[in-house]
């Protein structure tokens, strides 16, 4: 099993570049080609979704992004918020989507947790297993 | 790709042609310009993504946003967009029944101008 890790400061510019080495891995991994757009989305929703928390809670720690290939194409994603603020994902419905009274943030989180929902089969988000934080665990099928 | 954003008037339409990414990094960019255009007099709007290879969750925020604005100026904003990837990113959140999505921007121009007449 191969194992490629980044570490970044919870900052939106490093967003694009963990979504470029997700998809590299992937391609490497042998992730089908038509699977390459979903990784590239689904990684960068978790990456934004974990940079907003750490913003959100003024934590300077890195987001830390792990993608191995044990038989399948498995990324974790990271952070060190609260597990309260973590866990607590919800899908907007549609009428909701365009109400007046929805914040922005409200509106962009609940539609990047759709995006993952709808984007990966096999998706967890559970609380880390040492210390403050949640992981997004994202796993794609390989080979053909 | 950097995020490009270039702006021309078709009539009483302002279209917004956009391209690159627009993610967590791009996407307050196109809000300032959004709400530039919103703020300078503009009540018609459309948003051509044909040239966008990667929309994320943030920009579909900032798209709602000015959609949202545009309603409460009794004005109207559609969008652009054919490439199938980024349909399915409407599909999948719903939004697909929140903004009117056009194949090109005269179809966008068209049915903008007949809903207005209606």
């Amino acid at each position: 099993m191969a194992t490629v890790k980044l570490s970044f400061s919870p900052a939106p510019v490093h967003v694009r570049t963990a979504r470029l080495v997700g998809v590299a891995v992937a391609r490497r991994a042998g992730v089908r080609e038509d699977l390459l757009d979903e990784v590239r989305l689904a990684i960068g929703e978790a990456c934004t979704r974990a940079v907003a928390l750490h913003r959100q809670y003024g934590l300077a720690d890195p987001v830390l992004v792990e993608m191995s290939d044990g038989g399948s194409y498995a990324v974790r994603v990271v952070d060190r918020a609260p597990i309260e603020a973590g866990i607590g994902l919800t899908a907007l419905p549609p009428d909701e989507l365009a109400n007046e009274s929805l914040t922005d943030e409200a509106l962009t989180t609940g539609v990047g947790f759709a995006l993952l929902a709808g984007f990966v089969e096999d998706l967890q988000v559970r609380p880390v297993d040492e210390g403050i934080g949640t992981e997004v665990r994202m796993v794609w099928p390989v080979g053909r | 790709m950097e995020l490009s954003l270039a702006t021309r008037t078709v009539g009483e339409h302002t279209v917004l042609e956009v391209g690159g990414e627009v993610d967590v990094y791009t996407a307050p960019r196109l809000r300032e310009r959004l709400l530039e255009l919103i703020d300078g007099g503009a009540r018609h709007v459309v948003v051509d993504l044909g040239r966008v290879d990667f929309l994320d969750s943030t920009g579909l925020g900032v798209l709602v946003g000015a959609l949202k604005r545009l309603r409460s100026a009794s004005g109207s904003f559609a969008l652009v967009c054919d490439k199938e990837p980024l349909l399915k990113i409407f599909r999948i959140t719903a939004l697909d029944q929140v903004f009117p999505l056009h194949p090109t921007v005269d179809a966008a121009i068209s049915a903008d101008s007949a809903g207005a007449g209606a």
